[in-house]
């Protein structure tokens, strides 16, 4: 496939071409909707089939690589694909397509302002998610990573309300702070410690950082990456709640939360190594810190009555599994991990996707709101009830195999904290996302009370086709990835194997 | 190898020798046209000095003949052309943004006088960048000093009389106690030539004439480089004066002023390890820190733009010294490029800043609601610029931030590693005030129509903001001046 183009140019062209699209966007404008949505649509397209076309070769074992630019004396911005990043690429690539589809429904539907300023944010997003990927060393990925907190502070504040500017700094001051402060600091003394910023496998850092110093390193690159929303530098992600629905899939499944794991996972396996943390037992307390925010997050998103807020403290929860997987340093949850970034994402921008379908057809947030509406909006609910149970961790379900592999690293590794914090946060997550499908499917919706809005009660069925296209779309890839779970896998594989 | 070039002292004479063809001229435009033509052929000897010192070393002039220590000798090493650089390019990309602000903002029967001025303060800049002589640099320095007080009186606020003022008395104790300390050293050493000085130094460093002349120097020079707390003329200055010279000065004359510190600590003083016998170094880093973390705490509380932007100037001065007192190759050559890379960002700030002047009037945050949907291209190159300030990668703040840091670090200073990092999240807070107003909140419905901007304004503007974009990510080249320039000094001369 796309044998025209040299592999060095296909990698380039999968930063460029979002913002090529975006450009061809901002350029059309609101004056021509229907050519600036298709021209998102084709872009969508086009990247995850320039994505694709690499799977295969990293599969092989092959690493194409090439440097872009040298961006400071010595160090160059490179990207390099290898399994963890391919895999990373392919999940924001292949979600962007279905989100863009979902967003032109619902941007219309709620007749959102600004929405090509909306369109091009998301190009750049999708670009520095690909860059954050496909990053070759850490200066590659810190500049991404910058760039993706920067280019989605507009979609965050979309809006323009005082609550939006509101949750817009918190956005903005989480995730800077915590990179500026730490991950920028991290990255300086790594580049100190070894004269390199690659990332090899088997880590950079063996032999030249050990004792207290290893931990305090590790410590500012875990809590320097803000967007993995580990506890307590996870406020942003709540607070970015005010932004519209696509929005949040975007932050929750397709690119921001997923390129902080990623980040954390990279980091952990290519500069720290696997070797060197388990002989230096220097995360235990990493391990510690990802139980009580899985623990507290859904102790935390049971209490939640508005339902996008629920879904974000479980998106923080389920974060920390993947963190945790990567800690637990065994290799067959370390592939755990990865594929959890590719079945949370799937499970998550449904479940987004479904609360943004009840909002855009029914105008209801909350939880409490959402009796008998399995019986108007039947796909939706089915939908959500697929992305609940993946969250939960049932099967048939991506989110079971994920779950499956970390468990086994567990027990391979006798920890018994982690066996415990997993069986305890499934029954904590079954707790807080079952009685929204009971109640949606076999609730009667309650009685008009005089109090209540007027738009609480008006007649409505499902949402524009758009939307619940979308939202059964990664619902069936949720249940297809339970029993075809070989590219993420394989690449979770690839990933520990060499 | 030394070679003499004639064109050093073209740099200083031309724009010299043109400052009064305007006074004769008397005519607005065509002192604009002398000024802008000077302005680029500076341009061009400097970047030609600049390779010519990157390739062959060091470039001399004997004024007269006279072979020095007797006469006067100009000399350009790679820290010299680097900043004669920095001053010629801002120089050549102010002139033709001038045209149409100094029209705006400055009375017209006084514009020839702009001109004249300017030229004056480029040769006075330039001047203290090539003199190899103590004395020299005195009258150069004062040549800057007198035209820019000239300069800032010329805003249209009345209150510009009063900055400039208060700037002229401060510059001037600044200007005085250098050259009380250059009496001093004459007085022990009986020589001006700066290399004759670098040699002779050890033999009298003891002696205390030579460190009171040292403290001199180093209040002195502080205080026309605005190191907190010697800082409190230049909010005043900067706010009040015409907006085309708040960038010209902003990006040239405090710089000069860090580069005539690193000649006396690093060439005068090169050959005496000043930093072990005198407490020079927790002075100026306590300075320094100071600046940075309370001067930027100012900018976060200003309503005036460039109010704001100057107090992040003084901030960024901090920085630019904290990396000179580390006394390390790699700390100079974190705050050499911090030179450079901060003469471009605050010089797109601040042109940024002139054109909503220009064309709205306005320059405090609750007159420029919405600004950045009515004047999209140009409050992008502004946003640029704030990235710059607090070291977002891919711009040139980045380059700066990334080499003090290192530096400090290889230094094994720890704390100061992270208290750069945490002064540049105040850098957030300022800069986003402005983002949040310019493109947050609607414009008033009932403003007034905007002044269309002119390219002439617009252009410039960018090209400082494309160069800062473009040396954020091909710093190879400025990275190597620096570290070549530190290198230098710290070998001495």
């Amino acid at each position: 496939m796309l044998g025209f183009l040299s592999q060095a140019a296909i990698i380039q062209l999968t930063i460029a071409l979002p913002l090529i699209g975006g450009l061809a966007i901002w350029a059309l404008g609101e004056r021509h909707k229907n050519l600036r949505e298709i021209a998102s649509l084709i872009t969508a397209i086009a990247e995850f089939t320039l994505v694709a076309s690499l799977t295969s070769d990293v599969i092989a074992g092959l690493r194409p690589s090439v440097d872009v630019m040298e961006m400071l004396p010595g160090l160059n911005l490179t990207l390099t694909v290898e399994p963890l990043g391919q895999l990373f690429a392919l999940i924001a690539s292949g979600l962007w397509i279905i989100n863009t589809v979902y967003s032109i429904g619902y941007m219309r539907e709620n007749k959102e302002q600004n929405q090509t300023r909306f369109y091009v944010c998301f190009t750049l997003a999708i670009s520095s998610a690909v860059g954050i990927a496909y990053a070759g060393n850490v200066l590659t990925l810190f500049v991404f990573y910058e760039v993706l907190t920067l280019s989605t502070y507009p979609l965050v504040t979309h809006s323009g309300t005082p609550e939006a500017i509101k949750g817009g700094r918190i956005y903005l001051g989480v995730l800077m702070s915590t990179s500026i402060g730490f991950l920028f600091l991290a990255m300086l003394w790594t580049y100190n410690l070894t004269g390199t910023l690659d990332f090899e496998s088997g880590g950079i850092l063996d032999g030249k950082v050990e004792g207290p110093e290893l931990a305090v390193l590790l410590f500012l690159y875990m809590f320097g990456i803000g967007k993995a929303a580990m506890m307590p530098v996870h406020r942003w992600l709540p607070a970015a709640m005010v932004a519209p629905t696509p929005v949040s899939a975007l932050l929750h499944a397709v690119a921001v939360v997923k390129a902080g794991v990623f980040t954390v996972v990279k980091v952990i396996v290519y500069i720290f190594g696997l070797d060197l943390l388990v002989d230096a037992k220097a995360d235990d307390w990493l391990i510690f810190v990802a139980a009580f925010t899985i623990i507290t997050a859904s102790i935390i998103a049971l209490r939640q009555d508005n339902l996008k807020r629920r879904l974000a403290y479980s998106t923080i929860s389920q974060l920390s599994y993947v963190v945790m997987g990567a800690a637990i340093l065994a290799p067959i949850s370390v592939a755990g991990a990865a594929m959890h970034m590719a079945a949370h994402a799937f499970g998550k921008i449904t479940l987004f996707f479904a609360a943004g379908a009840i909002y855009t057809a029914a105008h209801k947030t909350k939880v409490s709101e959402l009796d008998g509406i399995g019986k108007r909006m039947p796909f939706t609910m089915v939908a959500f009830a697929i992305g609940a149970l993946s969250m939960i961790g049932l099967p048939p379900t991506a989110g079971f195999i994920s779950k499956w592999y970390i468990l086994s690293g567990a027990i391979e590794t006798s920890n018994a904290l982690v066996i415990l914090v997993i069986v305890g946060s499934t029954l904590l997550n079954a707790g807080y996302f079952l009685p929204i499908i009971y109640a949606a499917f076999f609730k009667e919706a309650k009685a008009r009370h005089k109090d209540a809005p007027h738009y609480a009660f008006h007649d409505h069925g499902e949402a524009p086709l758009a939307m619940v296209l979308a939202l059964s779309f990664t619902a069936l890839g949720t249940i297809v990835l339970f029993f075809y779970p070989d590219i993420p896998l394989a690449l979770g594989q690839a990933l520990v194997g060499d | 190898m030394l070679t003499s070039d004639p064109w050093l002292i073209l740099l200083v004479v031309v724009p010299l020798m043109a400052a009064p063809l305007c006074v004769l001229l008397r005519h607005a435009t065509a002192a604009w046209v002398v000024a802008i033509s000077v302005s680029w052929l500076v341009f061009a000897i400097a970047l030609k000095l600049l390779f010519q010192v990157l390739d062959q070393g060091e470039v001399f002039y004997r004024i007269g003949g006279w072979d020095a220590p007797w006469g006067i000798e100009y000399k350009l090493d790679t820290v010299g052309a680097f900043v004669v650089v920095i001053i010629a390019t801002i120089g050549a990309v102010v002139m033709p943004y001038a045209k149409k602000s100094v029209e705006n903002e400055v009375s017209k029967a006084r514009i020839y006088l702009f001109y004249t001025m300017m030229l004056l303060c480029l040769s006075g800049l330039l001047g203290i960048t090539v003199t190899g002589d103590a004395f020299n640099l005195f009258v150069f320095l004062e040549i800057s000093s007198l035209s820019s007080y000239v300069l800032i009186s010329l805003g249209r606020d009345r209150r510009a009389l009063t900055a400039a003022y208060r700037y002229l008395i401060m510059g001037t104790i600044g200007a005085t106690f250098y050259i009380i300390g250059v009496g001093l050293m004459y007085q022990v050493t009986g020589t001006l030539n700066i290399v004759d000085l670098s040699t002779i130094m050890p033999a009298v460093a003891d002696t205390r004439t030579i460190l009171a002349a040292l403290a001199f120097l180093t209040v002195g020079i502080s205080l026309k480089l605005a190191l907190f707390p010697l800082h409190l003329w230049l909010p005043n200055a900067y706010t009040f004066a015409p907006s085309v010279v708040t960038a010209f000065l902003a990006a040239t004359a405090t710089k000069v002023s860090l580069y005539i510190l690193l000649r006396i600590f690093f060439t005068v003083f090169g050959e005496v390890d000043i930093f072990a016998t005198f407490p020079v170094q927790p002075l100026l880093i306590g300075m320094a820190l100071a600046g940075m973390f309370l001067a930027s705490l100012s900018a976060i509380w200003q309503e005036n733009l460039k109010r704001m932007m100057a107090y992040s100037s003084v901030a960024q001065i901090g920085y630019m010294v904290l990396g000179v007192a580390l006394a390390t190759e790699a700390g100079l050559a974190g705050g050499i490029i911090h030179l450079f890379n901060h003469a471009l960002v605050k010089g797109t700030a601040f042109l940024a800043i002139g054109a909503i002047v220009y064309c709205s009037g306005a320059v405090t945050l609750k007159d420029l609601h919405g600004i950045g949907k009515r004047m999209p291209l140009l409050m992008a190159a502004f946003i640029v610029a704030g990235l710059g300030l607090i070291g977002i990668p891919l711009t040139a703040g980045f380059v700066s931030k990334w080499q003090l840091v290192t530096a400090t670090l290889e230094a094994d200073m720890w704390p100061l590693a992270a208290l750069i990092l945490l002064s540049s999240l105040l850098a957030v807070i300022y800069v986003w005030r402005v983002f949040e107003v310019a493109y947050l909140r609607a414009p008033p419905p009932e403003a007034a129509p905007l002044k269309k901007l002119p390219l002439s304004m617009l252009v410039p503007t960018w090209a400082l903001a494309l160069a800062s974009l473009y040396f954020g990510t091909h710093a190879a080249f400025t990275l190597d001046i620096a570290h070549t320039a530190a290198r230098q000094l710290m070998g001495g001369m």
